[in-house]
């Protein structure tokens, strides 16, 4: 099952990448006040 | 260009690529589930291969599900990123050369698939046909793809980045690496090559391949629609912000790791198939937590359902969501796999999948957008969608039906072993015990492509009518407080 040395690090990449933008989006204010953020499309556009 | 022009353009969406990509939608909507109801046919009466080669069977099927899944949910796919993310980050796309590029890069790739798949040119894997030259295309136009649609983000005049555009930048880069890692092939000649892995290796890439695109393409994708065409068409918030951004993280996860299900009792070791047993039962609760917090939306507003067809198409859409990822899990699970593998309830549940959740949501989302893309208070004709979306809704159901009838029949039949041990049943009497499901599926699927043939009327007459009055709308964006870091 040698595709494994290929999936698995790929997938670990992967996770860590995903972490990253989780850390990025958390440090960028991006879950402040989100309920408001719900609404915000809906005010004219 | 002259800087006027240049400034005038800065304040306005660019809603001409989402046009063309949104009536392109329309179009292989049609195209594609017409090659679908042709192999239904021929399933039922193979004579219709007509012994022509490229009316065959086994070159059509790649056909119809290339154009379904890639002309069809692909041109939806990008007309809605392009129209959500610059609404949702008050802002132009960041190149309208570029955004121009991936409209006519995506329409040759399907014109290629269209020229090839017919005339035999394939790699063998599913969903994944196409041949490396094509292969390369798509390598090319996504990349300007994701370029588009993160640089757009990245000029976004609102510091928040809208859900939908989070589901919308995972499908985008899921996809690029699946098909780069899949696609993998030496070639041979322009028109031949052979994939870079072998054996199980091969189907376990293919597989990792074929969930994801499920998973990312056909599920993070349309879901990026819904949290942005539901809140809008029913005037109301998503249900949980917060739950949207919870299940999103939760989703993206868990779905690379369900791949192995499609390869139960095959020659994939047993451990690998678990982890894709288990990961398929998991992935129920993100999944669910979407499906809920959309219909939720609709929360003290159920009556507009009553009225209101387009929000129908799109609420029901995701009951169908709901079934197929509750129905997906249980078909991971090995003994439930045991019976239904390579059988007919695989293919109900495609198309549960396909015509019930993108289907109707990307049809719901397209009526939302076409009278706005051409200046119209709404669609010619109103009463033309309820038509559409019965006679999708009941095509739907008899598909489904149908498969789920002959699948768990294929399964039991396969199976049957007399006292003595032998085989109850031949091969060749399940299938013809088969053909009546294939004719009532044939029904429902041409139900399904008349409604489509309805929508593409009413699409054509509400762009004709905008057309016409000169109505096509040049939106300004509003003014936002300018992003800080």
């Amino acid at each position: 099952m040698e595709i494994l040395y290929l999936l698995i690090p790929l997938s670990v990449v992967l996770v860590l990448a995903i972490i990253g933008l989780f850390w990025w989006a958390l440090h960028a204010g991006q879950f402040d006040n989100i309920e408001r953020e719900g609404e915000r499309i809906l005010h004219g556009d | 260009m002259s800087v006027a022009m240049a400034a005038s353009r800065a304040g306005v969406y660019n809603d001409k690529v989402v046009r063309q990509f949104s009536i392109m939608a329309v179009v292989w909507g049609v195209v594609g589930m017409l090659v679908g109801v042709i192999i239904a046919a021929q399933l039922t009466w193979p004579e219709l291969n007509l012994g022509i080669e490229w009316l065959s069977y086994g070159r059509l099927r790649p056909l119809h599900t290339n154009a379904v899944i890639f002309a069809f949910g692909g041109c939806a796919l990008f007309a809605t990123s392009y129209y959500v993310v610059q609404r949702t980050c008050h802002t132009r796309v960041i190149s309208d050369k570029l955004a121009a590029f991936t409209f006519w890069g995506w329409q040759l790739v399907i014109v290629l698939a269209a020229i090839t798949l017919p005339l035999g040119y394939t790699q063998g894997k599913e969903y994944a046909e196409l041949e490396w030259p094509i292969d390369l295309l798509i390598a090319v136009v996504w990349v300007a793809y994701a370029v588009v649609f993160f640089g757009t983000v990245g000029i976004r005049k609102v510091r928040h980045i809208y859900v939908a555009n989070w589901f919308f930048g995972a499908f985008i880069l899921a996809v690029a690496m699946l098909h780069i890692v899949n696609s993998a092939a030496l070639p041979v000649s322009m028109t031949k090559s052979y994939s870079a892995y072998a054996g199980v290796q091969d189907a376990m890439v293919q597989w990792w391949y074929g969930h994801n695109a499920v998973g990312f393409f056909l599920t993070a994708g349309f879901l990026g629609m819904m949290y942005y065409f539901i809140p809008k068409q029913a005037e109301r918030p998503v249900y949980s912000y917060r739950l949207s951004i919870v299940h999103f993280w939760a989703l993206i996860f868990t779905y690379m790791w369900a791949g192995p299900h499609h390869l139960h009792y095959t020659a994939l070791p047993d451990w690998v198939q678990s982890i894709g047993m288990v990961f398929s039962l998991i992935l129920l609760a993100p999944s669910w937590g979407g499906m809920i917090n959309g219909i939720m939306t609709l929360s003290g507003a159920w009556h507009k359902l009553r009225d209101d067809p387009i929000l129908r198409f799109l609420i029901v859409s995701l009951s169908f969501y709901g079934m197929s990822t509750f129905e997906g899990p249980m078909m991971s699970i090995k003994t439930v796999n045991a019976l239904s593998h390579y059988t007919d309830w695989t293919v109900g549940h495609v198309h549960s999948g396909a015509l019930g959740w993108v289907g109707l949501v990307s049809m719901g989302s397209l009526y939302f957008l076409i009278p706005r893309l051409f200046g119209q208070k709404k669609m010619y004709s109103v009463p033309a969608i309820e038509l559409h979306f019965w006679t999708a809704t009941i095509g739907i159901v008899l598909y489904i039906a149908a498969m789920w009838i002959a699948g768990v029949m294929q399964g039991l039949m396969w199976r049957a072993i007399n006292p003595d041990g032998s085989l109850t049943y031949t091969f060749v009497e399940s299938v013809k015990a088969t053909f009546p499901f294939y004719v009532i599926r044939l029904l429902g699927g041409l139900l399904y492509l008349g409604g489509m043939c309805v929508m593409a009327w009413n699409v054509y007459m509400t762009a004709r009518q905008g057309m016409r009055q000169g109505a096509i709308p040049e939106v300004r964006i509003p003014n936002a407080a300018p992003a800080h870091a």
